[in-house]
Order: C-alpha cells, then sequence, then structure tokens
C-alpha cells in the first residue's frame, strides 16, 4: 500500500521502484476449467523466481446477493481492493438469465478503463505473420458496451454508444504514458469518425489533445477500416493503438490471431481502484484436468503485472525464459504443434528462471 | 482541384468519342445483345460516378478498356461528392439516374470527418437510403499470380448496409457526453439474412455464417441474430452458423479457408470486408456490389479513395476492371464480360506488368495497356 503510494507520488522517477525484499500481496482468481492448472504453473514460476508475491487465491463462483442476483462474492471483492493487483484465470461466464457476466462486474467493480493487450510474435512458433509487434489499448467502460438498449416497438431496437470525454481522455492520456513507459514511438488513434462525426469525432478530439502533452511520442489517426486492411497486409507499421471499446475488442483479437491465438497473449486491465491482469482465452473445458494446457498468456500477464508492480528484474527473467523455451521448441504443449504436457513446459521455464536468477 | 477538373473532363470528353465510335457500330453489335435491360438502340445505359481520390483516374481506365473492346455501354457520367461540393451533381439527379438506368459503375467518395454544416449522414448514406441499397456483397477471392500469405481464399460477405451504426444519429446529451444509436430493425435484419441465403443457393454455397456481437448487446445483435436464424430454418439445406464478430476476425486471419458466406450487420460488415481484402492484396484487387430490390451499383469492395496517390498515376484499376466485368455479366454481356476478366488474368498471371500495390513498378496507364493487349 505504501509502495503504491510511493510509486503514485513520484511517477516520473521510473528506476526509483521498491527493489526492497518486502513482500507484496495479490489476489489470484484461478478460473474455471484449465484455470487451475494455468494458475498453479504460474506459481510454481515465480516461486523458481523468487518474486516477493505471496498470493491470496479467492474463489469468485457466483453468489447469490441479497438483491436475489446473482454476482460476485463479497469476500473477492474485498480482497482485490486490499491488494489493488489481481491475476485472473479465465471465467465460465454462465449462460441464462439472472446471471451477470462476471467479467463484467469485475470491469465495472474495480473501474478497470484501459485494456492493455501486447501481442507480439514468438519466435519459435510460426505463423503467416513474424513482424508482429503492437499493442492495442482499448476503453474498457463505456462505447457500445454502455449496456443501454432498448425495442421502442416491436421489431425496432434502438442500441446507445455511449462516448464521454473524461473517458475518452482518461484512456487517451493513458496510451500516451505507456507508450513513454515503454519505450515506444507512436500511437495511432483509430477510429470511425467519419460515420459516427459526433461521438467518434469526441474520442478522437480527445485523443489530439492528449498528443499535445506528450510531443516526444508521434500520433497518427487512421479508420478502423484502413487500419484492419493495413494489419493483415504490414502488421509492422503500427505501434500503440488506441480506441473506443468495441473496435479494441475486436482489432485485440484479430492481432492475437496474427500472432497465434488468445493462448500466446497477455492482457492487462488498468483501473482506478486497482489492475487486473488476466488470460482472455477461454475455459477450454474439453483439456481441464489433463495437464494439457498452455500457460503462457496467464503467465504473459503475471510478467505484465511484475512491470505494472515495478518488479522489472523478475519481470525481465521470467519473460525471457518462456521466450526461450517457446524458441527452443522442445517442450510445448498440444496448441503449439509440441506434444510436452503443461507441468514439463513449467518445469523446463522454472530450469531456465533458476539459472538466470542466480 | 485543377486536377480533378482535368480528369472530370477527361471522363466527360471519352464518352463523347466513344459514344461517336459506337454510334458507327451499333448495327454490328446489336445482334448480340439479349436482355430486358438492353437499350432499343442496342446498347446498355449506365451510370457512372467516378468518386474521389484515384476514383477518376481508374474510371479513365476502363473506359480504355471498353472502349478498346468495343463494349456496347453507354455510361451517364455525374461527379459526385461531398468532399468537392460545388462540383458535385446533385444527388437526388444521381440517384434518377441509377434509378432509370438499374446499373451503376462507382468509385469511392470520400467522407470527412466533419462537416461543415453540421450534417451528420454522409452522402453515400444518403445514396443508400434514397435508392434502398440494402445489400453490398463483396466476393473475396485469391488472384491469379497475385502472391498473398493466405492463399485459395474464397468466401462471400454480405453487408447490410442501411440500418446499424450508420444511422447517423447522435446526439450530446450534455456537454463531453455523445450518444450514437444503433437502429436494428427485424424486417431489414431479415431481408438480408434471407439475400444472404438466396445468394448461398443460387450460387451453389454450402455455408452461412452470422457475425454477431450479441454477448453484449443483447437486444440489438440479438435481433440481428435471431432473424438469421428464423430465416435459416426455412433454408435446411444450407448449414448455418454463428460467430462473434471478434473471434471472426481472428479466426478470418488465421484460417480464412473456413468462410463460406457470412452475413453480418452494417459496421462488422466494414470491417471483414476491409480485413478480408487484406488478406488477398489489399484494396486495389476486391470487387463489390451492393444491391437494392430494383438496382446494382458496382463499386470496389475495400472503399478507400487512395487520395495520397491522386495524379501519380500509381493506383490499381484491378478492383474497378472487375467491378466493370461484373457489371457486364450483370447485365448479360457475358462475352465481352469473360473477355475483359481473361485479360485481367492474364496480365496478372503474366505478373510483368504489375502496380506497386502487387509488387510491381507499372503505372495505371501501362497496366491498363496491358490489359487492352491481352484482348482477345
Amino acid at each position: 500500500m505504501a509502495a503504491q503510494w510511493i510509486r503514485n507520488a513520484v511517477p516520473k522517477i521510473g528506476c526509483v521502484r521498491f527493489y526492497s525484499s518486502k513482500v507484496h500481496k495479490c489476489t489470484l482468481i484461478p478460473g474455471d476449467g484449465i484455470g487451475p492448472e494455468i494458475s498453479s504453473a504460474v506459481q510454481k514460476i515465480f516461486d523458481a523466481a523468487k518474486v516477493p508475491i505471496e498470493w491470496e487465491s479467492v474463489d469468485v463462483t457466483p453468489v447469490k446477493g441479497p438483491d436475489g442476483k446473482f454476482g460476485i462474492p463479497q469476500a473477492a471483492i474485498d480482497s482485490v481492493n486490499r491488494n489493488k493487483i489481481g491475476l485472473k484465470g479465465p471465467l465460465m461466464t454462465p449462460i441464462g438469465k439472472g446471471h451477470r457476466s462476471l467479467n463484467l462486474a469485475l470491469r465495472k467493480e474495480f473501474n478497470l478503463y484501459a485494456n492493455v493487450r501486447p501481442c507480439r510474435s514468438l519466435e519459435g512458433y510460426k505463423t503467416l505473420y513474424d513482424n508482429v509487434d503492437v499493442v492495442t489499448i482499448r476503453e474498457n467502460t463505456e462505447g457500445e458496451y454502455s449496456g443501454i438498449e432498448h425495442e421502442i416497438v416491436e421489431g425496432v431496437v434502438q442500441s446507445i454508444k455511449l462516448i464521454t470525454e473524461e473517458a475518452s481522455s482518461r484512456v487517451a492520456e493513458f496510451a500516451f504514458q505507456y507508450a513513454q513507459d515503454n519505450n515506444r514511438k507512436k500511437v495511432t488513434a483509430v477510429h470511425k469518425a467519419n460515420i459516427m462525426r459526433m461521438s467518434d469525432g469526441l474520442f478522437l478530439r480527445c485523443c489530439r489533445e492528449a498528443a499535445q502533452k506528450f510531443p516526444s511520442i508521434k500520433f497518427e489517426e487512421r479508420y478502423l477500416d484502413t487500419v484492419c486492411l493495413n494489419m493483415v497486409q504490414d502488421p509492422s507499421q503500427y505501434d500503440v493503438l488506441v480506441m473506443p471499446n468495441l473496435y479494441g475488442d475486436i482489432l485485440s483479437d484479430m492481432c492475437a490471431g496474427l500472432v497465434g491465438g488468445l493462448g500466446l497473449t497477455p492482457s492487462g486491465n488498468i483501473g482506478l481502484n486497482g489492475a487486473l491482469f488476466e488470460s482472455v482465452h477461454g475455459t477450454a473445458p474439453d483439456i481441464a484436468g489433463q495437464d494439457k494446457a498452455n500457460p503462457t498468456a496467464l503467465l504473459l500477464s503475471a510478467v505484465m503485472m511484475l512491470k505494472y508492480m515495478g518488479l522489472n528484474e523478475q519481470a525481465r527473467i521470467i519473460e525471457n525464459s518462456a521466450y526461450e523455451t517457446i524458441k527452443e521448441g522442445k517442450h510445448l504443449t498440444g496448441d503449439l504443434g509440441g506434444s510436452a504436457k503443461c507441468s514439463e513446459y513449467t518445469n523446463e521455464i522454472c530450469k531456465k528462471v533458476s539459472t538466470l536468477a542466480k | 482541384m485543377a486536377l480533378l477538373t482535368r480528369n472530370i473532363c477527361k471522363v466527360f470528353s471519352q464518352v463523347i468519342i466513344k459514344y461517336n465510335l459506337q454510334t458507327a457500330q451499333i448495327g454490328a453489335v446489336r445482334s448480340l445483345h439479349v436482355g430486358t435491360t438492353v437499350e432499343q438502340e442496342g446498347k446498355v445505359k449506365c451510370t457512372l460516378i467516378p468518386g474521389d481520390g484515384v476514383g477518376p483516374e481508374l474510371v479513365v481506365s476502363v473506359q480504355n478498356v471498353f472502349k478498346a473492346a468495343n463494349v456496347p455501354v453507354d455510361f451517364e457520367p455525374y461527379f459526385l461528392s461531398e468532399v468537392n461540393p460545388t462540383l458535385s451533381a446533385p444527388l437526388e439527379q444521381v440517384s434518377n439516374s441509377i434509378a432509370r438506368n438499374r446499373v451503376c459503375l462507382k468509385g469511392i467518395l470520400a467522407t470527412p470527418d466533419h462537416s461543415s454544416t453540421g450534417e451528420l449522414q454522409t452522402l453515400n448514406m444518403k445514396l443508400r437510403k434514397s435508392l434502398d441499397l440494402y445489400s453490398n456483397v463483396v466476393h473475396v477471392k485469391s488472384l491469379p499470380g497475385v502472391t498473398c500469405r493466405h492463399k485459395n481464399v474464397d468466401c462471400v460477405i454480405i453487408r447490410e448496409q442501411t440500418e446499424g451504426e450508420y444511422s447517423a444519429l447522435e446526439h450530446e446529451s450534455v456537454k463531453g457526453v455523445v450518444e450514437c444509436l444503433k437502429i436494428v430493425t427485424a424486417t431489414k435484419s431479415q431481408r438480408i439474412a434471407k439475400f444472404a441465403f438466396d445468394y448461398a443457393v443460387k450460387h451453389n454455397r454450402k455455408k452461412v455464417t452470422c457475425v454477431h456481437k450479441a454477448n453484449i448487446m443483447k437486444l440489438g445483435d440479438g435481433l440481428f441474430l435471431k432473424s438469421c436464424q428464423e430465416i435459416a430454418k426455412m433454408y435446411p439445406r444450407i448449414t448455418f452458423e454463428t460467430m462473434i464478430v471478434d473471434n471472426c476476425t481472428m479466426q478470418m486471419v488465421s484460417n480464412p479457408h473456413q468462410f463460406d458466406v457470412m452475413v453480418l450487420p452494417n459496421l462488422y460488415g466494414n470491417i471483414l470486408d476491409n480485413l478480408a481484402s487484406g488478406l488477398v492484396g489489399g484494396a486495389g484487387v476486391v470487387a463489390g456490389a451492393s444491391y437494392s430490390p430494383e438496382c446494382v451499383v458496382f463499386e470496389p469492395g475495400a472503399r478507400h479513395t487512395y487520395s495520397e496517390a491522386v495524379g501519380k498515376n500509381v493506383a490499381n484499376p484491378t478492383a474497378m476492371l472487375l467491378c466493370a466485368v461484373k457489371l457486364l455479366h450483370h447485365v448479360n454481356l457475358k462475352r465481352y464480360s469473360e473477355q475483359i476478366r481473361d485479360a485481367l488474368n492474364r496480365v496478372l498471371n503474366d505478373g510483368k506488368v504489375l502496380t506497386k500495390d502487387l509488387g510491381g513498378q507499372s503505372s495505371t496507364t501501362e497496366f491498363t495497356t496491358a490489359v487492352i493487349h491481352c484482348l482477345r
């Protein structure tokens, strides 16, 4: 908590982050399906790297609240609120009425306004694209996902896309700050202001204003369709992309597709009341409990978390070990074309981590 | 501006020259035509909108090829533009012409981010609404000789384009808070779904995929999804699938071969059109068509004006030529249609004369000349 406060108070001096031996508490939501296996894989690797983190595992299985609706148990909410940081495995959204999407609920609860999804081509796992290195930053609280919809008369539905100056500026500034902190050169605002002149126009204006505060970062504006067209032809021309909710959802998944799917891409949600890092792939119930799952996405998300907490050294070691293991190609899980078990892959990373951490 | 005016003049003057040329040949060509769209004097009348950006250059290319192949099509050119309002013909005049001719060849209209009059609807939307061009069909198919990361892509993207996100209903409730309405109606959703299934039946396609985001927009996209599901029941021999749009884009870039016919609401259609075009060579090689119950407008599939290349003679006319090929096929001038398509395929296959977007060094004119030389 104090460390968090110090970090907030001196945000400009990046290197004076805490290297002390203080143990940080961190909420862990293992999730459903393959969630528990990949979570324990991450914990194991973190132990090997001697990361000063104490996990606080919580269960978020929906419970019936006093209002009769199902929701996240209060204990889980308290835990993340206390620790301000969390790592989450895949969650199953129950289908049927009366259940709110848990992902959405967590997002609302912690005011997670920006979703950050770095996509990088991995050496050793060949896809059609080998020069991808983009970060999509997505506004996460409003836009098309505002949830305001109604049926005016039968057969006519009106869905409202809500764009506010506050949320747009917030995410735009975050994008530029992220670009600056991570040595990125360019921020591209993705919009469709030629069609939605007021709403996307407002978003664009906020991006322009934020751009002026960061003169060292290049800024450009591109239409969503142009980005889609160019991304599949030459992904290397983009760096950091910032956009409203729906476009971010679509583009981040598309970029993940370029590098090999959701099993390899990390994701972080940055909010006002904390940050939640997660793997965005599904729960894969068909291979759950069989030691076949690929923990890479959750591991890389955990690495993002370490960077966010300022534990850069450990982050670097774990990240390099994971990349190295994939590059060698000897211990790959089934989804990457290998035959290794999740535990074998994890052990290999642990081995590399312990060598590096000495 | 001067350049633009020059290009327009060029388009007009060439039409006149061609007209003169062709009046002499009427007798010869008349016997070739069948079908109702053919005018009495043996020529098909077709509205022509060159569009903004490189549009006029590409239209010149099409006209040159038509001239060389003696295609009995009589263009009725109108310059329509939102970014050059002083030169633009009135929308009503243009839409009347299209309604009369029932076919139109159209370049891309630029849509600026701002309108001086605070207008929310773009000219494109107005044109589509006035003619009720509800369905946009883009057949994305790998071309011979065009090398891309993905091979043998072949899917049809059918997009509803009169409602959804493109309704232009927006307002600022209080300062800094903007609401933008997306309208989905059962009538229009069913209409596009029916169109997609009919298309699949007519073209011997096996599968229709409905792309949506009904997990988030439960009512809006839910209605679209429900409409598609209802229509699907009427076509038991066509496989029906549903897919969420973000997953769909991911699948499209990793395994595009799984798709056959896709039916989408407006904005998702725009996204997928461009994405899929990118897979087979970019905006310069994919043709599309917009259908209303009465008429067809042929226009490139990925809508980019490519305004940075205006006057540089580097744009790829393939998309526009393919639109023209489709147009000729539609008005039952199949011989000409095949002739031009063959010539185009030959040029692409040879790979000697290619524009820059396909890795060549040739100009628009050189490419056009090559196509003309290959006409047989």
